[in-house]
Parts: C-alpha cells; sequence; structure tokens
C-alpha cells in the first residue's frame, strides 16, 4: 500500500489524476476500438453528430455495436432499449459491488456522477484496488475519464476515416461489428461455466429468428440463457 | 413501439440509450442501498448479459455470406488462441475482405 493512503473514503484531485494515468496504456486499445465503432456506425447509416452523441452519453462498446444491428427506420424503442440494458447488465454487478465504497462519498453528485464513468477495466482496477485498502474513489473516476477521452477520440478519428470508404463490405468492414461482439464473448474468464448459457441463448435465438417477430431474437435468446445461468453456480461459490 | 428514424428521433434514440445505460451504472447502488442482490439475481445477471451478445452474433453466423461466416470463424480461432483481441478483430476482417477479392 502506497503511504500516504488516506484511511477515510474521498474523491481528490491527485487520485483522479492517478486513475487517469493508470488507464492510459490501454486507452490507446480503446481509441482503436472507437475508431471501429465509428466505420460500423457510418455504414448502419448514423450521421457524423448522432456517433459522436452516442459514443459521449452511451460510453459502451458492446450496446451501441449491437444497436447498430437494429438500426433502420422505423426502429423500435422496446428494442434498443432491451438491447442497450441486457449488454450492459452486467454494471449493475459492478455498480452493486461497489457500493460500499461509493455510499460513503458525502455528496449526490460525487456518487452519481462518479458512477457515470463506470467501465469494465476502470471497475477492475478500482475493486481489486479497494480491497488493498486504497480509499479515493477518485481512481475509479479518473480510470474512467481517460477511457471515456479515448473512447470519444477514436470515435472522432473514425468518422474522419470512415467516409473514405466507399464500399465498405469488399474491405471486409461489414464484419467488423459482429467480430468485435464475438470476441468479448471469447474474451471474458468464466467461458467453461458459460458454455450451457451461450448455447441455449444461441439456440433460442435461432428459433426465434425462424418462428417470431422481427428483433425478437435479442430478448428471446439473452432471457433464455440468463435463465439457464441461474443454475450454473459462480466460481466463488 | 417503433417510429420513424429521422436525424431527429435518431437523436433521441440515442439519448433514451444513454439514459439506460446510465441506470445500469448507479442501478447496482441503487438497489444495494435497499436490499442485497441475491445468489440467483447475480447469476441471471451475469448470464443474460452475455447471452445478448450471442443473440446478435448469431444471425451473421446463420444467414450471412461465406466471407462472413469464414470471418467469425477467423476471429474465434484466432481469439481462443492467442487471446489478442484486436489481432482477432483484424483477422476477421482481413478474411472477410481477402475472401471477396478471391472468390
Amino acid at each position: 500500500m502506497p503511504p500516504e493512503q488516506p484511511v477515510a473514503t474521498c474523491l481528490t484531485r491527485a487520485g483522479t489524476l492517478d486513475g487517469f494515468k493508470r488507464m492510459a496504456p490501454l486507452s490507446l486499445f480503446v481509441v482503436i476500438f472507437g475508431l471501429a465503432f465509428s466505420v460500423a456506425a457510418l455504414q448502419a447509416g448514423l450521421s457524423g453528430p448522432q456517433i459522436m452523441l452516442m459514443s459521449a452519453v452511451v460510453f459502451a462498446g458492446a450496446s451501441q455495436f449491437g444497436v447498430l444491428e437494429v438500426w433502420s427506420s422505423p426502429i423500435s424503442l422496446a428494442t434498443v432499449v432491451i438491447i442497450t440494458f441486457a449488454i450492459n447488465s452486467r454494471h449493475l454487478l459492478m455498480s452493486a459491488s461497489l457500493y460500499p465504497w461509493v455510499r460513503e462519498l458525502p455528496t449526490r453528485r460525487e456518487r452519481y456522477g462518479t458512477l457515470f464513468f463506470l467501465s469494465d477495466a476502470n471497475w477492475a482496477m478500482s475493486f481489486n484496488d479497494y480491497y488493498k485498502g486504497a480509499r479515493d474513489v477518485g481512481l475509479l473516476l479518473g480510470g474512467g475519464m481517460a477511457l471515456w477521452a479515448a473512447w470519444m477520440i477514436g470515435t472522432a478519428i473514425g468518422i474522419g476515416l470512415g467516409a473514405g470508404f466507399d464500399d465498405p463490405e469488399r474491405w471486409g468492414l461489414d464484419v467488423i461489428m459482429s467480430c468485435f461482439l464475438l470476441v468479448m464473448i471469447l474474451g471474458g474468464s468464466n467461458k467453461k461455466r458459460m458454455i450451457l448459457p451461450w448455447t441455449v441463448a444461441a439456440l433460442a435465438t435461432v428459433a426465434a429468428l425462424q418462428w417470431l417477430p422481427d428483433n425478437a431474437h435479442v430478448v428471446v435468446g439473452a432471457l433464455a440463457g440468463g435463465l439457464t445461468g441461474i443454475f450454473i453456480r459462480g466460481v466463488d461459490e | 413501439m417503433s417510429i420513424p428514424l429521422t436525424a431527429l428521433t435518431g437523436f433521441g434514440v440515442i439519448l433514451l440509450m444513454g439514459l439506460v445505460a446510465y441506470m445500469t451504472r448507479i442501478g447496482g447502488v441503487l438497489i444495494m442501498s435497499r436490499m442485497k442482490i441475491g445468489r440467483r439475481a447475480e447469476r441471471f445477471i451475469y448470464a443474460m448479459s452475455g447471452s445478448a451478445l450471442v443473440a446478435i452474433v448469431v444471425p451473421l453466423a446463420v444467414e450471412g455470406d461465406l466471407a462472413a461466416r469464414l470471418a467469425l470463424a477467423t476471429t474465434a480461432v484466432v481469439m481462443l488462441t492467442t487471446k489478442k483481441t484486436l489481432v482477432a478483430i483484424m483477422a476477421g476482417i482481413v478474411m472477410a475482405a481477402g475472401w471477396r477479392a478471391f472468390f
């Protein structure tokens, strides 16, 4: 533990800067993902300002890619909400795990402002440090700000570059989105435990594509996999 | 509920997404301040977030052209062997582009 670790929970500028610096190396990759997202989004028909706004307020790659899949007129709001919620539902668990820490922050602004920047990488970093005794929530905030800034820079570069591709399929760019989501699935640490839920999700999706109305497959697949998951023990149980 | 997609409603849809994403970020803290998330709920949420990704990728694997299917297969193999996300995505894109260029 560093020598000057504060004992009480706090949110300091120094801690925020520290979190920012520690996430900076990873941010390079985030820039590239942001770039890939923009190229895919332009192809799906979003305008530059729409893409920038989406990266700024949603700030969650997988769900942004996911919604592109259904981005056509008329658009079903329920489908958009369900895709965004289902893919980001892991945030609920990450957020819940930070509750003992975040609740001690004095103001609502600090508590709920910091949580806007909650993302996988800065959560993992902060959660580890919290259990090692760190008390400065700036770590979470600063780390998130670094990731957010990188995501915005990547998104902006992608909009500039993406306009140059007149025939995206020829360059294989139509598969970016699905390949991205696939590595998100396969990159997790609990693949073996999730084989059964994911298989059920895949089969339910195929069945829904066959027999149910358009776009029902996402809900059906997510729910089928989630319900199957209830019967799968976690590693720490 | 479906709405026609225009420049303006597009912005609205994006703001709605932003709101939902933010709710998931503060949701865990809000729920925990009222009750404890049980083991079953935790398992359900965990499996559901991965399953939603699966459900979005499956249609391309089932209905896509051969180049797209090969791209997915390539990405999966590279990801499982190297664990390098960017390399895996690049390999998939190169496979799709290469296949379409030669066949």
